[in-house]
C-alpha cells in the first residue's frame, strides 16, 4: 500500500469516526437531559420552573431549595434510617452469601449439587409475588412498622450465594492445599485463603446489596406505617411529592439528594462495578 | 491489586469440586451446617414458607384484619370476573412486548457503537449505567416534570410549534407509551453493559477472518459477532422478560394506573389489593397467577432458545 493510498484511507476512516462519535454524543447528551434538567431545576426559583421558552438556569442559583427540602421535611432521618438499613442489610448479606458460597464452591458434601439447585431455582422467585404472604409473616413476628422488616425479609436471597461462589470458584485450589498441609482447617482457610483473594467480588456484591436495599420502595411502601420517623429516602421522596406537588424545584432537589450516593459510589468503583455485572451478568434490573 | 486481576482469569467452565475425588473424603455435615445453616434458614423462613404461605391464602378470604374462611377457587374466580384485573394483566403484558424489544435493541446498538475506538467510551458507559442504580422512585419523580401538561417536553414543543403537545400521562393512548419510553431510558443501560463485554470477548481472530473474506462491518457484525453472543442475548433477554413482568414503580408514580385502567399492572393490582383493600387472599392469588406467568414464560424461553442460541463457538 503506497503512503498517500493509506492516508486517504485513514483520512476517511477518520471522517467517518468524526460523524460516529458526534452523533453517539448527541444520543448521550439527549439520554442525559432529564439529568441535566433535574439539576438545573434543582437551583430554580420556584417561579421559574415553567416558563416559554424553556429556560435552563433561573435567573438566580437558588441553593436555598436544599436547605427548604430539610425543613419541609426530616429528610436527614430518612438518610439516615436508609443508611441504616442498606448498611446493615449489606453486612447480613455478605455473611450469609460468603458462609454459603463457600460449602458450595469448596466443601465436599452429598446432595451439594442438588441444594445448590435449589438456590438457584429461588432466583426465579419475584420479590413481589412474596411481599403479600411476607406481610402476613411480619405481622406474626411484630415487626410491622420495623426496620427489622426493613432488613431481614431480602437479606437471605440466593443471589450472593450464587455471585460468591463463582468468584470463590476461582480462586486456585492449590493455594486451599497448601493452607491444608499447613494445618489449616476448613474455618481457617475460609477466612484466611478465600475471602482475601475474593476482596474485589466481595466489594462489588456489597455495593449492588446495598445500592438495592437504598432504593427500595415497594416494601418499605407495604410495611413503615410511621412515615415520619420510620421512612427510607424512596418513600420520604415519594411523600415529598404528594405534599409538596407543585413546588418541583424542591421535589427535584429532594431528587438529587436520594440520587447522589448512588451515583457516588458509580463513579468511584465504576470499573470494578461495570465488570462484576460483565462477569456475573446477574443482579440490578 | 492482585485480587483484581484474580476475577479477570477465565472462570467458565471450572467445574465445582467433584464428589468423591480420591482420598479426600467429605466434609463432616456439621461443618457444612454451620456454613450453610444462616443461608438455608433464612432461604426457607424468607422465601419457601411465604411462596407455600401465598399458596395457601389464595383459597381463603383473607382479610389482613379479622377472621378468615376457605372458599376454595372463589379468589380465582373473582380475579378472572375482574375487568380491572384482566386490564392489569393485558397492560402487563403490553408493557413486556414494548419494553423488551426496545431495551435489547436500545442496549445492543449502543454497544456495538461504543466500541474501543470511541473516545471517553467509559465515561458515556457510566452515563447510561447512571438511572440503573438511581433510586426508581427519583427516576419516576424527574419524567414526571419532563411529561406533565406545562412540563419540559410541552414546554419546548410550545415554543418550537405553538401548539400544545399531547398530555402524555394523561391521555390514554399515550400514558403506555410513556411508562415504556421512561422505562427503556432507566433500565437499557444494565443490557448494555452485559452485551458490550460479550461483543468484546468475540476473538479479533474471528472478525479479521470475516473482513479477509469481504465482509463489511454491517454484515460482520449480523452473520458473525451477533451468533456468537446469543448467549448473552438470551441471558439478558430471559432476565429482562422477568424483571418486566414486575413492573409497578414506573406506573405507580407517574400515572397511578391511569387513565382509568390504561397503565394499571400486576404487581400494583397486587398492592392494591393487598394493601388498600386489605384482602390478602386475593392479592395471593393474583401473586400465583404473576409467578406462573412469570415461569411459563421462562420456560417457554428456555425451550425456544435452541433453535437460536448456539453455545459451541
Amino acid at each position: 500500500m503506497t503512503s498517500e493510498v493509506r492516508s486517504a484511507k485513514i483520512r476517511a476512516w477518520s471522517a467517518r469516526s468524526v460523524v460516529s462519535h458526534v452523533a453517539l454524543y448527541l444520543v448521550a447528551l439527549i439520554f442525559a437531559a432529564p439529568l441535566i434538567l433535574m439539576v438545573a431545576t434543582s437551583l430554580k426559583p420556584a417561579d421559574e420552573v415553567f416558563t416559554s421558552p424553556p429556560q435552563l438556569l433561573g435567573s438566580s442559583i437558588r441553593w436555598q431549595n436544599y436547605a427548604d427540602v430539610f425543613s419541609f421535611m426530616p429528610f436527614q432521618r430518612y438518610i439516615l434510617n436508609s443508611f441504616l438499613v442498606a448498611a446493615i442489610g449489606t453486612v447480613v448479606v455478605l455473611v450469609a452469601s460468603s458462609l454459603s458460597a463457600y460449602a458450595f464452591a469448596r466443601l465436599r458434601w452429598a446432595g451439594r449439587d442438588s441444594v445448590f439447585l435449589l438456590f438457584l431455582a429461588t432466583l426465579m422467585i419475584p420479590q413481589e409475588v412474596l411481599v403479600v404472604p411476607m406481610f402476613l409473616l411480619m405481622q406474626w413476628f411484630g415487626w410491622i412498622d420495623s426496620f427489622q422488616s426493613l432488613i431481614f425479609p431480602w437479606a437471605f436471597t440466593a443471589f450472593g450465594t450464587f455471585l460468591l461462589r463463582q468468584f470463590f470458584l476461582t480462586v486456585p485450589r492449590e493455594l486451599d492445599e497448601a493452607a491444608r498441609l499447613d494445618g489449616a482447617g476448613v474455618w481457617r482457610t475460609f477466612w484466611s485463603v478465600i475471602l482475601p483473594l475474593s476482596r474485589s467480588s466481595i466489594a462489588v456484591l456489597a455495593v449492588f446489596t446495598f445500592i438495592a436495599y437504598w432504593n427500595s420502595y415497594l416494601w418499605p411502601l407495604i410495611i413503615i406505617d410511621s412515615t415520619d420517623t420510620m421512612s427510607t429516602v424512596p418513600l420520604g421522596l415519594s411523600l415529598f411529592v404528594g405534599q409538596q406537588g407543585t413546588f418541583w424545584n424542591l421535589i427535584m432537589a429532594a431528587s438529587v439528594v436520594s440520587m447522589a450516593p448512588t451515583i457516588l459510589l458509580l463513579i468511584l468503583l465504576q470499573r470494578h462495578l461495570l465488570r462484576g455485572i460483565a462477569t456475573s451478568g446477574l443482579g440490578g434490573r | 491489586m492482585a485480587h483484581v486481576t484474580q476475577t479477570r482469569e477465565p472462570r467458565a467452565k471450572r467445574p465445582a469440586t467433584p464428589l468423591r475425588s480420591g482420598r479426600e473424603a467429605g466434609t463432616p455435615y456439621p461443618t457444612v451446617a454451620s456454613f450453610l445453616s444462616p443461608s438455608l434458614i433464612g432461604l426457607a423462613v424468607f422465601t419457601l414458607l411465604p411462596i407455600a404461605m401465598a399458596l395457601v391464602m389464595a383459597f381463603f378470604d383473607w382479610p389482613a384484619f379479622g377472621s378468615r374462611s376457605f372458599i376454595g377457587l372463589d379468589n380465582f374466580r373473582s380475579l378472572a370476573g375482574d375487568p380491572v384485573f384482566r386490564a392489569a394483566v393485558r397492560n402487563t403484558l403490553v408493557f413486556v412486548v414494548l419494553y423488551v424489544p426496545l431495551n435489547i435493541v436500545v442496549s445492543m446498538v449502543l454497544a456495538a457503537w461504543m466500541s474501543p475506538r470511541i473516545r471517553g467510551r467509559q465515561f458515556l458507559r457510566v452515563l447510561f449505567f447512571l438511572p440503573v442504580i438511581t433510586p426508581m422512585v427519583a427516576n419516576a419523580v424527574v419524567w414526571r416534570l419532563l411529561y406533565q401538561p406545562g412540563g419540559s417536553i410541552d414546554g419546548t414543543w410550545e415554543w418550537l410549534t405553538g401548539s400544545h403537545a399531547p398530555n402524555f400521562l394523561g391521555d390514554a393512548s399515550w400514558a403506555m407509551v410513556a411508562v415504556v419510553v421512561m422505562s427503556v431510558w432507566q433500565g437499557f443501560g444494565y443490557n448494555m453493559i452485559v452485551f458490550s463485554a460479550a461483543i468484546e470477548a468475540v476473538p479479533e481472530s474471528v472478525t479479521e477472518a470475516a473482513r479477509i473474506d469481504g465482509a463489511g462491518p454491517v454484515r460482520t457484525f449480523f452473520s458473525v459477532v451477533l451468533p456468537m453472543i446469543s448467549p448473552a442475548i438470551f441471558f439478558a433477554t430471559t432476565m429482562t422478560v422477568i424483571t418486566s413482568m414486575q413492573v409497578f414503580v414506573q406506573p405507580f408514580l407517574l400515572t397511578g394506573g391511569g387513565p382509568g385502567t390504561a397503565t394499571e399492572t400486576l404487581v400494583m393490582y397486587i398492592y392494591q389489593a393487598g394493601f388498600s383493600s386489605f384482602s390478602l387472599g386475593l392479592a395471593s392469588a393474583a401473586s400465583w397467577v404473576l409467578l406462573v406467568i412469570v415461569l411459563g414464560l421462562t420456560a417457554v424461553q428456555f425451550r425456544a432458545q435452541r433453535r437460536w442460541v448456539s453455545y459451541d463457538v
